[in-house]
């Protein structure tokens, strides 16, 4: 018996361990574990043994069951191992095939860069007005200290709804100005992003219809310095840390004194190159502290208060930022231009 | 405004060595006027030198060219071939030697000319980059040499052939050969002519000729004949040309350098300066800038005139402005003895180098004096001043003037002019009258040196169309006590260059008293305006630098500064030589304002981030748009959004109206990307309309406007994007009803959509017609949706819904009624009738055709069943579905299939 138990182990786990699917090892399980399995079979023979060898025999078939269901239990392993190995291999995708595609729209470069800029002031404590288009002379000249006779006005540079010259499009949103004077008392902060008109044919750097951003901040006790320290601090949120600014000079009827804010051109640090026109500044926006005549026009006293004021165009900045090479593009909303923003 | 710097110096020493381009550029920029760029004169000229002619020969393998050597200043002349025949021993000429560059780029070397070593080139006028104003002495008059003779016609020779000297040409000309050249004079020279008889001696202008020549020789007028003497064509004498090597007239020895002798050892600085500043568009304003800037004394001339001619000029000429208020002030001089003549080169090259043209003496000094004193200065030929008198007036109806530039100009009665008794002799301050013109026997000049209104100027000169040196400097506004200094100044030019005998005494009418601007000085209100702590010594230094006179506190603002006027002004004279950049950097600290986006903002921003993340890209479109767009989107003829905004001065037509719908707007993008053959395109815009107002103002309310084409696009897709618009806005209550009649939209196809009672605005497809009307041959899908309403249909904060904790059941049901029953109407019913227990009703299918009779559809719903307080039992489920069923059926006749 011993020896019938001894060839039972050889030729089963022999086996087992070579079966090559699921169903064939369960069939085994059956043929040598079952109640009619070949074990039973040996295991019925037991009675036959003696009182003193049963023990010991039995003890040997204990084993032997054990070692077959472990044999059993470490092939299946195997086997659904192989089986998991073998579908995942022909799951397999090219992972190099376009994915799905969700089309997503894109916001305008322009806005792109107008958003940018709110958000800064947003941050700053400002807030955003909306003013008419269509707006009236008074407001886009007279009080802002532009004189009757100006060249801004004549006919060939301003869009008139009216003879008289009253009704107009705007040509700057410096008008919001006066609008945010009228409707506020200080402390102001205002930004007034919009669309200006003027008379200029399109081409790659003009277009009759632009955009600019003003912005405005009268209380007491403003300054040049706050201008400047607002204005580089804008500036270094737009161009990136570390951006060489200038104030220079310039004329505005509206802000006394009146500036121009370039930053050192990125391209060359200021050698001068084509990017900057040779002049290794590039022109960023104009500025100045509010015209004591514009603020007494409002009903403001310049003795107690003051105020600074800023605008620049949006195009120039969008076309910079993008390194868009013409003003036509913006305007000509191509899907494939959009897209790329 | 171009600035050169040599001519600066003679007002502010800023030598070019100590002070580079790149310092003096910054400086200047910083302190306000603002460098543009500079350009090195000596850059585009190299190793040209002075040369003085030692011999010239014949080229020994050429029958047109010369070999000459040249003393250049060393020790040996050198040897250089040149194809001109205007040279000879003696003169002097520009020499391009080896390793040379001439402006333009051209390099020029030593080479080989038909076997004859060249070692460079002799320079025309031309090559050195000027023109025959620069150099008007240096003209060539050919003479017709006979051997260079071609006839145009062979056969017929206007000249024998094979003539020798002694021969006839016509009439008393014969042909004669040249024995002997001798240069008596810039470019005049002696000649000994051999007329096969005699030797006969003649002079001449003609610098073409050398021993040997066989010329054309007039026996009468014992001269010889140039091309036009013999009604020759050029052609004929292919190398008898005006062109040349210049032949220089100029007090300059062999060696020197020919760029520093043409003023090329410049550089010349352009500037832009803002309109408030005419004062710097001269030297002198220049000059004073730079010298505040640099801290250096300015050195101004006060011009002294010897006045050396007889009379006294208020004896000759009386000057009348009718027109105070457009002149304020006219200041005239007389000259006497004109001699018009080219002015010196010290004056051509300061002309040239501040980017004008060289004429004669006396235009370059009235161009010398504008750009030096800023003020511009006309010249009369007095003799052509009927009655001797000058009037300041008004143009006349109907009166017309020849300007200068030979356009005759039509006068309206808005236009200043200066007139004699009879007529205008010019447009004041843009251009003079051709009947005045300084001409060659010109004998008497009247100088005006007159200060006009420069609106007036302006307008005058855009109404021409002819904006000049003179009337751009005019329309800002000139300093009206400029005038005299100026005429001085003209008048002493004029004895310096020998012009001209100046007359006695200055007519100088002002007929209203000349103003004067103080400001008080308050050194405190400027810092506190700066930001600064500048003290009170240093502003009044800036101040006084400037030409500001201080009298205790008050300041007294020079004339030529009718810019400042405030004591803002006064800060920002003060701000720039303290330097912008020195003006600390420092927030004011003051009240804080809560700033932050509205919440209409908010809702702006929230639609474009909804739209984009629908797949719709954002446009931009202008504003105004073309009256025949409206025919275009077959808007009614009588539709009040036909009252548009005119643009009474527009661009063009297609820019003349404000829109007062955006469609066109979309379309117009639409067609353009279809037109590029772009597949697809998904836009939108959040943009304005106009309309008008009674008081001619706008109303001007945005438009979230959608437009898309493209294979996936139909109704639905746009609705879907309408209704995901409107879910995220929160808007309650959405209705869909057709709208058939908007012209502009497909009358099957086209929505309004509603929120409650607010209408939103309209959608769909674009009719075939509009399509049409824009070449677009595909199916294009709009919206036009008013952003206040679905703003005012905004949801607000939402509340939180408990999630179901039973499950739900799912039954689908088909019924069968008329086609011509919207779906939205069987959707109502169901929801109406479906009780509690039905929480949704989800349309899966409509279908006609087979199985079903004519007229009628099939329409399935997915009913979804549920009970809050319990799992929902099979009865009740069953319950809702019949009731459903009774419904439809007894309200809309469709019966379950």
């Amino acid at each position: 018996m011993k020896e019938l138990m001894q060839k039972l182990r050889e030729s089963s786990i022999k086996e087992i361990l070579d079966c090559d699917n699921a169903e064939r090892l369960e069939a085994m399980r059956v043929r040598y574990l079952g109640k009619k399995g070949e074990l039973t079979a040996v295991l019925r023979q037991m009675g036959s043994l003696s009182a003193e060898e049963r023990p010991a025999m039995g003890q040997l078939a204990n084993q032997l069951r054990a070692d077959i269901e472990a044999a059993i239990e470490k092939r299946r392993a195997e086997l659904s191992a192989a089986m998991m190995e073998h579908r995942l291999a022909s799951e397999a995708v090219d992972v190099t095939l376009p994915g799905v595609d969700r089309r997503m729209g894109h916001k305008h470069p322009m806005y792109n860069v107008l958003d940018q800029l709110k958000d800064i002031f947003v941050g700053m404590g400002f807030e955003i007005l909306d003013g008419p288009e269509v707006e009236l002379a008074d407001y886009n000249f007279t009080r802002l200290n532009i004189d009757e006779g100006h060249p801004s006005r004549d006919w060939t540079d301003t869009f008139y709804f009216t003879e008289d010259g009253r009704i107009l499009l705007r040509t700057q949103t410096s008008p919001m100005q006066i609008h945010a004077m009228e409707t506020r008392q200080p402390p102001i902060r205002i930004i007034a992003p919009g669309r200006v008109y003027r008379k200029d044919e399109v081409d790659a750097t003009h277009s009759p219809m632009f955009h600019q951003i003003e912005g405005m901040v009268i209380d007491k006790g403003i300054t040049m310095a706050d201008l400047k320290a607002t204005l580089n601090l804008v500036v270094e949120k737009i161009y990136g840390k570390g951006t060489v600014t200038r104030f220079r000079p310039h004329h505005f009827p509206f802000t006394e004194p009146s500036c121009e804010l370039d930053i050192q051109c990125h391209k060359c640090g200021g050698k001068g190159c084509p990017t900057c026109k040779g002049e290794g500044w590039i022109e960023v926006l104009g500025a100045g502290m509010v015209h004591p005549k514009v603020l007494e026009g409002c009903g403001i006293d310049p003795d107690v208060y003051s105020g600074w004021a800023f605008g620049m165009g949006l195009e120039r900045l969008a076309l910079g930022e993008y390194k868009i090479t013409d003003m036509r593009l913006i305007f000509e909303n191509d899907v494939r231009f959009l897209e790329q923003f | 405004m171009k600035m050169s710097r040599k001519w600066l110096n003679e007002f502010v020493d800023l030598s070019l060595e100590e002070y580079d381009d790149h310092r003096f550029g910054e400086a200047m920029t910083v302190s306000g006027s603002k460098v543009e760029v500079t350009d090195d004169l000596s850059r585009s000229m190299k190793n040209v030198r002075v040369g003085r002619i030692v011999s010239v020969e014949k080229h020994p393998n050429s029958d047109h060219m010369l070999v000459t050597r040249i003393d250049i200043g060393e020790e040996e002349p050198v040897q250089i071939c040149t194809g001109a025949w205007n040279v000879h021993a003696g003169d002097m000429v520009p020499v391009a030697l080896h390793n040379s560059l001439l402006p333009g780029g051209v390099k020029i070397t030593r080479g080989k000319l038909r076997g004859v070593l060249s070692n460079g080139m002799l320079c025309s006028y031309k090559e050195l980059g000027m023109t025959a104003h620069d150099f008007p002495y240096a003209v060539i008059t050919p003479a017709a040499i006979l051997g260079d003779y071609h006839p145009l016609d062979p056969a017929k020779p206007s000249v024998p052939a094979g003539i020798k000297a002694g021969g006839r040409i016509f009439g008393k000309v014969i042909a004669a050969q040249v024995g002997s050249v001798d240069t008596i004079g810039y470019s005049k020279y002696a000649l000994t002519l051999n007329t096969g008889s005699e030797s006969v001696m003649a002079e001449t202008g003609c610098t073409n000729l050398h021993a040997g020549d066989l010329v054309a020789y007039d026996t009468e007028k014992n001269r010889v004949c140039t091309l036009d003497d013999l009604h020759a064509k050029q052609e004929e004498f292919p190398h008898c040309i005006s062109d040349g090597i210049l032949i220089l007239d100029e007090d300059c020895r062999p060696g020197d350098d020919v760029a520093v002798m043409l003023g090329l050892d410049d550089h010349v600085v352009d500037y832009e300066i803002t309109p408030n500043r005419p004062d710097c568009l001269c030297m002198i304003g220049l000059a004073r800038e730079a010298s505040v800037t640099f801290k250096k004394p300015l050195k101004l001339h006060t011009p002294v005139v010897k006045a050396t001619a007889g009379g006294n000029i208020n004896d000759m000429a009386k000057i009348v402005i009718e027109e105070p208020e457009l002149c304020p002030r006219y200041t005239a001089r007389m000259v006497r003895n004109v001699r018009i003549a080219p002015s010196p080169e010290w004056m051509r090259e300061r002309i040239r180098n501040a980017g004008m043209r060289p004429i004669n003496n006396i235009v370059d000094i009235t161009n010398y004096v504008m750009m030096e004193y800023g003020q511009p200065m006309h010249a009369f030929d007095f003799s052509c001043v009927k009655d001797h008198e000058i009037h300041v007036r008004l143009a006349r109806e109907g009166e017309t003037i020849r300007t200068l530039d030979g356009a005759e100009r039509r006068l309206t009665p808005s236009m200043l002019c200066i007139c004699d008794t009879e007529k205008p002799v010019a447009v004041a301050g843009v251009m003079g009258g051709e009947n005045s013109e300084i001409v060659g026997d010109t004998d008497m000049v009247l100088f005006e040196s007159a200060n006009f209104n420069g609106t007036s100027i302006r307008r005058t000169a855009t109404a021409l169309g002819m904006r000049t040196d003179a009337s751009s400097r005019y329309e800002k506004g000139l300093d009206v006590y400029n005038t005299y200094g100026a005429v001085e100044r003209a008048c002493e030019l004029i004895e310096l260059l020998g012009a001209g005998e100046v007359v006695e005494g200055v007519i100088d009418v002002i007929p209203n008293p000349l103003p004067h601007t103080d400001v008080r000085l308050e050194p405190d209100k400027i810092n506190a305006l700066l930001g600064t702590d500048i003290d009170e010594a240093t502003m009044r230094d800036i101040l006084i630098r400037l030409g500001f006179t201080l009298d205790g506190d008050i300041i007294h603002v020079p004339s030529w500064r009718g810019d400042v006027s405030h004591y803002s002004d006064i800060a920002e004279e003060v701000a720039r030589f303290y330097g912008y950049n020195e003006i600390p950097t420092r927030f004011a600290g003051s009240t804080t304002t809560c700033g932050g986006f509205s919440e209409v903002q908010q809702c702006e921003r929230q639609v474009g981030q909804v739209c984009r993340s629908l797949g719709l890209d954002e446009i931009i479109t202008y504003s105004f748009i073309s009256p025949s767009y409206y025919d275009k989107i077959r808007m009614p003829a009588d539709s009040p959004l036909r009252d548009s905004l005119r643009i009474l001065n527009p661009l063009g037509e297609d820019t003349s109206i404000m829109r007062t719908t955006i469609l066109p707007s979309m379309l117009e993008i639409l067609t353009r990307n279809y037109n590029y053959r772009n597949k697809a395109a998904y836009l939108y815009e959040i943009g304005r309309i106009y309309l008008k107002r009674p008081d001619g103002t706008a109303d001007e309310p945005k438009i979230v406007s959608l437009g898309a084409y493209g294979p996936d696009m139909n109704f639905f897709v746009i609705k879907g994007w309408i209704e995901s618009l409107l879910k995220e806005l929160g808007a309650p209550e959405l209705r869909f009803t057709a709208e058939k009649g908007n012209a502009s939209y497909h009358p099957g196809r086209c929505a309004k959509v509603c929120a409650g009672d607010t209408c939103i605005g309209v959608f769909g497809q674009i009719h075939p017609a509009v399509a049409a009307n824009y070449g677009v041959d595909t199916e294009l899908y709009c919206a036009e949706l008013s952003f206040d309403a679905l703003y005012s249909v905004k949801g607000g904060i939402p509340v939180y819904t408990p999630l179901p904790r039973f499950p739900s059941v799912s039954r689908d049901i088909a019924v069968v009624c008329d086609a011509s029953i919207p779906v939205g109407e069987l959707t109502d019913c169901i929801l109406d009738a479906g009780g509690k227990y039905l929480k949704d009703c989800a349309l899966f299918d409509v279908y006609k055709g087979h199985h079903i009779a004519e007229g009628k559809k099939s329409v399935a719903f997915s009913l979804t069943m549920r009970s809050d307080e319990q799992t929902l039992t099979v009865e009740h489920a069953d319950e809702t579905v019949k009731a459903v069923l009774k419904a439809l059926e007894e309200r809309l006749g469709a019966v379950i299939r």
